[in-house]
């Protein structure tokens, strides 16, 4: 994820003039280096300077430049969140932020640097959206978004590097605000999105291996909420499951409960998020995921096909 | 007299300075100031007080209208002092006696913080240790773009606690940012005490300024000559930070030096006592 988005704003940046990013000390690795040299001014490194960073991108967007700022999630969300929510939301700036190693995705380096609250945060911010692509290919395309966009601060959420491609053969395209199918199904829907798209794969195997077509959905817009996208979803299917990288307050799951109950949706709802606990583990990526629970085995048993 | 504003970015200013008629618009900035504080409990006279001279020596000597397609920009990052702001743009018609009338009102515009979208209003501050970075954000993209437009921003002693603003003024100096203009307004009270009291460490102003990479220098506050000739001075090449020595509440005895002026609106008869005072 972080190569493709790096190697498609310098490919934007070409074009567009006023694209600019302000980094806070980390690459964003990929095609950047050249984007540094060739565009030396639009590419600032405040070093390990967060707040300014978030200044920063506000002013030159009120002077109609189109910055993104651009560095560990939880640097980018937490430890400035005032600049956050009061020089860009506030203000309403079209400014992208983008959080790389969203969720637990830097599995050994501790709940430090584990976002594990980041998406929950950002929705609860007035103005801002937020993006969370499952797989390179998305990250394509909502950064192209993120580039042209005029609505507001965007919060998109990245993994590291090395996601495989999970929507190569997705039957709807991707569109800010829609949930999308990506994967065919009749008998059940997962929805997820971000990192742990790998593990909606793996549990529709499991379905799939007892005789159920499982559809999977990339909600990879999960701000502005596509109500009616996934009151759709929970009329169509009699059993809906959503699998989120989050921590369960504000997390998609409860707004799709929600949802669920004010439409009186007959579907069953599942849903696994991370645990609201910070979690003493190092390991893989799945390491972190399956002690908070999200491995595809204790998920599958949960969902009673053991 | 007539001044003409200094119109390039590092040269300091060319023309004499009126010191007569700064004096009487600060009187009359004042008295307007008082008259917004009756029409509704309004805090944050003594703050706007502080920085009024800073401020008409920003919007009316320095700061161009609109010239060659660019404009110069004003930001008030402590928000709080922003009467001073609104009652400038009355005068220039770019807010309307309607607005400032309404001021902190269901139904109008302006509250005690100014807001961005507003006419005349360049960012939302308020929350201390904002307008900085936000400036030297629109100092660097006016750099980028290849304008000679400046971004001049007010900040107050208090601001300079947050580390915000030091990683702004960190920032703007590796940037080397000329097209940028700090006035500090040093009238030494925090919300709870004297600066100079309670934050030692803080001084000296100038030498830690310099140490960030920004040309600095310090004058008297409440003397638009002063700051005129300070301009003056300046070598250029940096950001530049004028550090105002000013004084809360400045112009009204029984506001100034005592803190609770930064919340309280006169009554009546403070109100008359101002008044007349703001007069002699």
């Amino acid at each position: 994820m972080r190569n493709k988005f790096a190697d498609t704003f310098y490919e934007l940046g070409k074009e567009d003039s006023r694209l600019c990013i302000v980094v806070a000390d980390i690459s964003p690795a990929g095609s950047i280096a050249k984007f540094r040299e060739e565009f030396p001014g639009r590419f600032i490194n405040t070093g390990v300077s967060e707040q300014i960073m978030i200044g920063m991108v506000a002013g030159m967007s009120q002077r109609k430049l189109r910055p993104f700022a651009y560095t560990i999630a939880t640097f980018t969300l937490y430890r400035p969140f005032e600049m956050v929510r009061d020089d860009l939301c506030y203000q309403h700036l079209p400014v992208t932020i983008v959080g790389i190693g969203g969720g637990v995705t830097y599995s050994t380096l501790g709940a430090t640097h584990h976002a594990q609250e980041d998406v929950a945060i950002a929705c609860t911010l007035p103005n801002m959206s937020v993006i969370a692509p499952c797989d390179p290919a998305e990250v394509e395309l909502a950064t192209r978004w993120c580039a042209t966009q005029e609505q507001g601060p965007v919060y998109l959420r990245l993994g590291k590097a090395g996601e495989p491609d999970f929507t190569k053969d997705a039957p709807e395209p991707w569109q800010f605000g829609k949930i999308r199918l990506i994967r065919p199904g009749d008998d059940v829907a997962i929805i997820s999105y971000g990192t742990i798209m790998k593990q909606a794969f793996g549990v529709a195997e499991r379905f799939k291996e007892r005789g159920q077509s499982a559809a999977i959905y990339s909600m990879h817009t999960v701000k502005p909420f596509d109500r009616d996208g996934i009151a759709a979803i929970l009329s169509r299917y009699e059993k809906v499951v959503v699998i989120e990288e989050c921590a369960p307050n504000g997390s998609l799951s409860m707004q799709v409960q929600q949802l669920a109950w004010q439409i009186k949706a007959k579907a069953s709802v599942d849903v696994f998020t991370l645990q609201d606990a910070f979690i003493h583990c190092y390991g893989s990526h799945d390491d972190i995921l399956a002690a908070h629970g999200l491995s595809v085995p204790r998920i599958s048993d949960a969902l009673g096909l053991s | 007299m007539t001044i003409t504003p200094d119109l390039s970015v590092a040269a300091p200013p060319r023309n004499s300075f009126d010191k007569a008629a700064a004096q009487e618009r600060c009187r009359a900035y004042r008295r307007r100031i008082l008259e917004i504080s009756q029409q509704v409990s309004a805090l944050h006279v003594a703050p706007a007080f502080s920085c009024t001279e800073i401020t008409d020596f920003v919007y009316n000597t320095l700061m161009r209208p609109e010239a060659d397609g660019s404009q110069d920009v004003f930001i008030m990052s402590k928000g709080h002092g922003c009467m001073i702001q609104y009652v400038i743009l009355e005068e220039r018609g770019i807010l309307s006696r309607a607005d400032l009338d309404a001021y902190c009102k269901p139904d109008g515009r302006l509250g005690a913080h100014p807001d961005y979208g507003v006419p005349g209003i360049q960012a939302s501050t308020g929350s201390l240790g904002h307008g900085l970075g936000i400036a030297t954000g629109q100092a660097h993209a006016e750099k980028l773009k290849g304008t000679d437009t400046r971004i001049f921003c007010v900040l107050s002693d208090g601001e300079f606690q947050e580390g915000s603003t030091w990683e702004a003024m960190m920032m703007a100096g590796n940037l080397g940012l000329d097209n940028l203009i700090g006035f500090m307004d040093n009238n030494d009270f925090s919300g709870l005490e004297r600066m100079s009291e309670g934050h030692k460490a803080f001084y000296p102003l100038v030498a830690k300024a310099e140490a960030f990479g920004w040309e600095a220098v310090e004058v008297e506050g409440h003397d638009e000559e002063a700051m005129f000739e300070a301009i003056g001075r300046r070598k250029g090449g940096k950001p530049l930070l004028v550090i105002c020595k000013t004084i809360k509440g400045k112009g009204v005895s029984y506001m100034e030096h005592i803190p609770i002026w930064h919340y309280r609106s006169p009554n009546s008869s403070e109100y008359q006592q101002a008044l007349q005072e703001i007069e002699a």
